[in-house]
């Protein structure tokens, strides 16, 4: 009986340590799991970390791309603009370029003869083909009666324009002053055809000295107003043209009386005639 | 090359044409100061566009243009006129002969330039 009682309670205790076992067991696969969902987590966690440096990082660059962008936006701005600046200045430098073609080629025209008919015809070409007069005339002054004499007249019936005595009218008040005359109604210019009243008179002067007039009466149909370019061309008319004409005058005048004196000189060079 | 024939009877205006047209590269100006001095170039060299005023002594342009057209071995060349007869009449009289443009004077450079350039 007592054997059976040591047995039992060995048993009993036996039980115990195998239901201890157990549970210990239970204890270490629930802490196994545990374990492993916390490695889990934090693997996860590891993961999402390195996601989001990577988000940070592109994030990053996608900004720094994006100021790249603003400043190449904001550089092509200027860069534009600065181009129209040059395509404006090339057309202006451009239009200035062909005036002083047109002043240079009117200037080397004008002194390329010393025939004043020659130099006549040019300042009418030039007037006509750059300016744009259809209907003008050429006053000379005649200093020994005062009076403008045309001496060149397109347009308009040469025999019915008149001598112009100085300070009469426009043409002469020009002459007198010497200061230039533009009618201020240039919207009507091309239907104005009256010799009293010109649209434009210019004073041929040398210095000071007015030595003739040019008078415009109309200009073509497709000529509507003036540009600075026939300013220039005006300006350039009342010096340019007026030593032309004058220097011209001069040459013919010298032409002439050395003609005289040579003839003169031959005749005394002839032997006298018994 | 391309070969510029300015047929022009005023020296002033065709040292102006020259002067503008010969800013187009390797462009040779040729001068004339009339139509038949015209056709007398064109028979003795190759031609790529003519210039020709209208009102010139001797053969005028309206003139050349229609011989220039009417001849197969000319007609193809370009004919530009620059006159100052700015009527609408006068243009469309020069265009239906062959006239390929009509510029009227005082001519602007750069149209000048910018219709040969186009022909060229």
């Amino acid at each position: 009986m007592e054997k059976e009682a040591i047995l039992s309670k060995k048993a009993e205790e036996f039980l115990q340590i195998f239901k201890k076992g157990e549970e210990f067991t239970k204890d270490l696969i629930k802490e196994n799991e545990r374990l492993r969902f916390r490695i889990a987590q934090l693997e996860e966690a590891i993961e999402r970390t390195g996601n989001e440096e990577k988000i940070k990082l592109y994030e990053d660059q996608i900004k720094m791309l994006n100021q790249e962008i603003n400043s190449l936006t904001e550089r092509y701005k200027k860069v534009e603009e600065e181009n129209k600046d040059f395509a404006a200045k090339y057309v202006e430098v451009e239009t200035e370029n062909n005036n002083l073609a047109n002043l240079y080629v009117a200037s080397y025209q004008l002194h390329s003869t010393l025939d004043i008919n020659e130099v006549l015809r040019i300042v009418m070409e030039i007037i006509i083909n750059l300016i744009g007069a259809e209907r003008f005339a050429i006053y000379l002054m005649d200093e020994k009666t005062n009076e403008l004499l045309p001496v060149s007249v397109e347009g308009l019936n040469t025999q019915e324009m008149p001598k112009v005595k100085l300070g009469e009218g426009i043409i002469g008040k020009v002459a007198k002053d010497g200061e230039s005359y533009f009618d201020s109604n240039t919207d009507l210019i091309s239907e104005k055809a009256d010799i009293s009243r010109p649209i434009v008179c210019i004073p041929l002067k040398i210095k000071e000295h007015v030595i003739g007039v040019i008078a415009i009466f109309s200009l073509f149909v497709q000529k509507k107003t003036f540009t600075n370019i026939d300013y220039e061309l005006f300006n350039l008319l009342a010096g340019h043209a007026a030593t032309a004409i004058f220097s011209s005058k001069l040459y013919t005048q010298s032409e002439r009386k050395l003609t005289t004196i040579q003839s003169f000189l031959d005749l005394l060079k002839e032997k006298p005639k018994r | 090359m391309p070969n510029i024939l300015v047929v022009e009877d005023s020296p002033t205006m065709r040292q102006l044409i020259g002067f503008a047209v010969k800013r187009i590269p390797d462009s040779k100006v040729i001068e004339a100061t009339d139509g038949v001095d015209a056709l007398k170039k064109l028979s003795s060299q190759k031609i790529d566009i003519i210039l020709a005023d209208i009102n010139m002594p001797i053969m005028d342009g309206l003139k050349l243009v229609s011989l220039v057209k009417n001849n197969p071995s000319y007609k193809d060349i370009p004919v530009i006129m620059i006159t100052t007869e700015g009527a609408e009449e006068d243009k469309r009289r020069a265009l239906a002969i062959g006239a390929n443009a009509y510029l009227t004077k005082p001519i602007q450079t750069q149209e000048l330039m910018k219709l040969v350039s186009s022909f060229l």
